[in-house]
């Protein structure tokens, strides 16, 4: 390896740590807290296991545990990728016609204020214990920050922008194409950001009903069922899971932000 | 319609140009001004005067409540004979710098592809620019994204060439650099321009005739004595001095102005 290869590396390194640094020095005091709580109090396990009991639960389940976080992942990523679609979708009808949008823009909202668990049972009623219900749910989930985002970014346009397409004599279909669109990417991204953590949660509270009893199996099912049997330590390791999972999710749709749309991102 | 295959410069025509955007507030009242074929004409006054109302007007921006505006020969605004350049450059941030300039040519769909990138190629070397092409705008300075904002008004080779305050937000360098930019282009293509200003000497050194608004209401609009072809060396001499202070005055107010105006009455 060079020297400048080294010193690049060595860069990158101290790069990293400065920018991880912090966070993880928090996770590491919250785990010994905790650890301090669990041993000083000496409380049970099936109130608060150790860290340890955790990391053990993690290893022993593990088959288990990864079989749940492709299903509730991939339930989460069709969610989502629907709900950006749809949304998108939407939000172009709603930069069009401010009469479409005075019509069907609160109920939109009420998408957002309805109480998720209060429909999902419906929802299950009308649609099966399925995975299909799932992305459902988490399409609903997810739906109003894409919404209101793209929303905002279609009607947010300069107005010298405006003038210039206009002077050329540019139509709505043309308009729409070469300037609002473009102009709401980075509008589109933050929405995306905003509801991929939300996707998880759609998804987990989706199966916390869809998972009972059936063969599908993500991770709000077997949080379901790990709870029944005070597996408290299993069910810690499964809300660590699906963090882990929100947190690939963000980074993912924050990763493909910046290097597919990297023209957008520099330009905001 | 290529930059060199131009069509004769429209002279431009407001009668009675009114634009109202509250029963009580008129932006424009009841304008008449005529800008000769191949003039340049400053609109210069207090802010909110009406200046950029007007010109939007002129451009076809903006709906009047009353009266017109005729360019003769008549220029269509849809088909790139009317060229603006904007308070700010406002570049499309995703695009480049050749993109930028390509766009009002893809937007009347004129020539074919190949035609089209020629124009603008030859519209970017026109400002210094040819090596910006595939630049982003936020790789450009404040002056590049200026000229390149010129090269897209010009790309289409407008009969007429609107611009609203294009150097505002320049420092006197860059605005020095760019108004000489401004009539070299103008000598080689003999547009007719509007330019809309806040500065003195901005409008002296680069305008045939200023126009002084007020309240919505064109008040006068003077010749300019200072000789052409125009340099910036012009603004040490006395004659720029003393018609700096003749505009000076009719801008301060009706009660300041003693000397060389003129009304327009064509």
């Amino acid at each position: 390896m060079s020297g400048a290869a080294k010193r690049s590396l060595t860069t990158q390194v101290s790069d990293a740590a400065r920018h991880w640094g912090p966070a993880l020095w928090v996770a590491v005091i919250a785990v010994a807290i905790w650890q301090l709580v669990a041993w000083g109090f000496d409380m049970p396990s099936a109130l608060l296991p150790k860290p340890a009991e955790v990391w053990r639960a993690a290893a022993e389940n593990r088959m288990e545990l990864l079989k749940a976080l492709y299903a509730t992942g991939l339930a989460a990523a069709a969610g989502l990728l629907a709900a950006i679609g749809l949304g998108s979708l939407i939000s172009v009808a709603f930069s069009q016609s401010r009469r479409v949008r005075l019509a069907f823009f609160p109920y939109v909202i009420f998408l957002q204020t309805v109480p998720i668990v209060a429909i999902a049972p419906l929802l299950i009623i009308w649609s099966g214990y399925q995975f299909r219900t799932v992305v459902i749910v988490t399409v609903i989930v997810c739906l109003f920050p894409i919404v209101n985002s793209v929303t905002a970014g279609l009607m947010a346009i300069d107005r010298q922008w405006s003038d210039l397409f206009s002077l050329y004599g540019a139509g709505r279909a043309k308009k729409l194409a070469r300037l609002q669109i473009p102009a709401a990417v980075p509008y589109l991204v933050l929405g995306a950001k905003t509801s991929s953590g939300l996707a998880v949660i759609g998804a987990i509270v989706a199966e916390f009903f869809v998972g009972n009893g059936t063969d599908y199996d993500g991770l709000g099912t077997l949080m379901t069922h790990w709870q029944g049997f005070v597996k408290t330590d299993a069910l810690i390791a499964a809300v660590f899971t699906s963090t882990l999972l929100g947190l690939f999710l963000f980074g993912l749709v924050h990763g493909t932000s910046r290097t597919l749309l990297r023209r957008w991102m520099d330009a905001t | 319609m290529m930059p060199n295959d131009r069509p004769a410069a429209s002279s431009i025509h407001c009668r009675d140009v009114t634009v109202q955007f509250a029963p009580s507030s008129v932006a424009v009242d009841r304008v008449e001004l005529t800008v000769q074929s191949g003039e340049i004409v400053s609109l210069i006054g207090p802010s909110g005067c009406g200046k950029t109302t007007l010109l939007r007007a002129i451009a076809g921006l903006q709906p009047m409540n009353q009266g017109r505006v005729e360019l003769d020969p008549v220029a269509i605004a849809s088909e790139g004979q009317i060229g603006f350049v904007f308070q700010q450059p406002a570049l499309l941030p995703w695009a480049s710098t050749l993109q930028n300039v390509l766009l009002p040519l893809e937007l009347i769909g004129r020539g074919t592809s190949r035609l089209r990138r020629e124009a603008a190629e030859h519209a970017l070397e026109s400002v210094k620019l040819a090596d910006a092409r595939d630049k982003r705008p936020h790789e450009l300075s404040g002056g590049m994204q200026m000229r390149a904002s010129i090269a897209r008004a010009l790309v289409t080779g407008p009969s007429i060439l609107l611009l609203d305050e294009p150097f505002a937000a320049l420092d006197d360098m860059l605005r020095n650099e760019l108004g000489r930019l401004l009539l070299s282009l103008w000598q080689q293509q003999q547009f007719t321009a509007v330019m809309v200003t806040h500065n003195i000497s901005e409008s002296i050194l680069l305008s045939h005739r200023i126009a002084i608004m007020r309240d919505g209401v064109l008040e006068s609009v003077i010749d300019n004595p200072i000789a052409w072809p125009r340099s910036p060396s012009q603004m040490r001499t006395p004659e720029f001095a003393q018609f700096f202070g003749v505009v000076s005055d009719l801008l301060r107010g009706p009660s300041s102005a003693t000397v060389g105006a003129q009304e327009d009455t064509s």
